[in-house]
């Protein structure tokens, strides 16, 4: 299995984080994109159109999409590590919260990496404004996550699965920032992030960046 | 069996996702209609259904979800054997996996702009900001731009037959056609013409009649 992406790249530490998790053997394929451009390019343009990272290979299958690579390799490799997904009804309320990771955690959470962490590393500035207005959105968010998590132990249910997997590279990013008081301040949050982030196979993926 | 209740509104873009779903898969339901300009989704009973306070939300006995997305996945799965097959099992669903995540992350965001600058706004009596529209259309024209390659590749954005991630697709466009966004798809051959046979689908058609009966 390859994976044609960066250890940098919150997108491809996701995938990264599932393929440990199910203990798989990958071959990273690096994307230079900040000095070559090379995700809008080929070769990598032709396994992504959208010229974003990661994309992945698994024989003759070639996907993007983080969230669909990490689906498939829960899925295929269902035998293999920690299960990530289930099958029948008690995946509805998984899939419930990878839309809301996806849609209502992902796009302030981004926001907010690329303000507080992505531009100051690029030389950019900060726009305060920006962060004070994706700050008070994810805050909301984080009170509906302190109030799910007061019901199950992670926020797919009572295991950790892919949706809670799917947060790792946003909170470890943004734990690193001013926003981290946000998830501190929330005992049940504060709590699941701890937890979540001490994993094995968490610990794998940032040790990837730290050897590079 | 308790019927299935989708607890939305007929003008709402998400629950039509849920509509064309059901209709698809020829399953009763009822419709529990959600007040959203007196603020009846951010308030009891419905923030309890789903506190983002977003239609729709859905029940199907005593299982509660909401996301219209992740509704349609566990309708598609849960009646597989019913009305149109909208997902599949095993490899073939990594490709439509893929194509799905295209709808909510390149395409949904844009095309929900330009619907909210174009059609919500003025209907609210706000005004167009066309700096915003003129920018959204030249994303949306660069996910249209791989959309029509993607198209010449196979005859449905998943693979060669009809599936959630086209249905997925239904509403926004449906709207937009009614815009001048229209043109964005219609330049475009290959995508003019999956949308001409999408938008065609009975089922879908069922959901616009929902609309103009009220």
């Amino acid at each position: 299995m390859k994976v044609h992406g960066a250890v940098y790249s919150t997108a491809s530490q996701r995938v990264f984080a599932c393929l440990y998790e199910k203990q798989l053997e990958f071959e990273l394929v690096p994307i230079d994109m900040i000095g070559a451009g090379a995700h809008k390019k080929e070769p990598f343009i032709s396994l992504n159109p959208f010229g974003q990272v990661p994309a992945f290979e698994d024989g003759d299958l070639t996907l993007f999409e983080s969230r669909a690579i990490n689906l498939y390799i829960a899925h295929a490799y269902a035998d293999k590590g920690t299960q990530l997904v289930y099958d029948g009804k008690k995946m509805a309320t998984v899939s419930v919260w990878m839309e809301v990771e996806a849609h209502q955690f992902g796009p302030v959470a981004l926001k907010l990496v690329w303000e507080l962490v992505l531009n100051p590393t690029l030389g950019m500035t900060t726009d305060a404004a920006v962060v004070q207005e994706a700050a008070a959105k994810l805050g909301q968010v984080l009170d509906i996550y302190e109030a799910r998590l007061g019901q199950s132990k992670y926020l797919g249910g009572d295991d950790f699965t892919l949706v809670d997997l799917h947060h790792l590279p946003f909170i470890q990013s943004l734990m690193g920032s001013q926003v981290k008081k946000l998830f501190d301040s929330r005992p049940r949050v504060s709590a699941w992030c701890t937890q979540i982030l001490a994993r094995p196979a968490w610990l794998k993926v940032v040790a990837m960046q730290v050897n590079n």
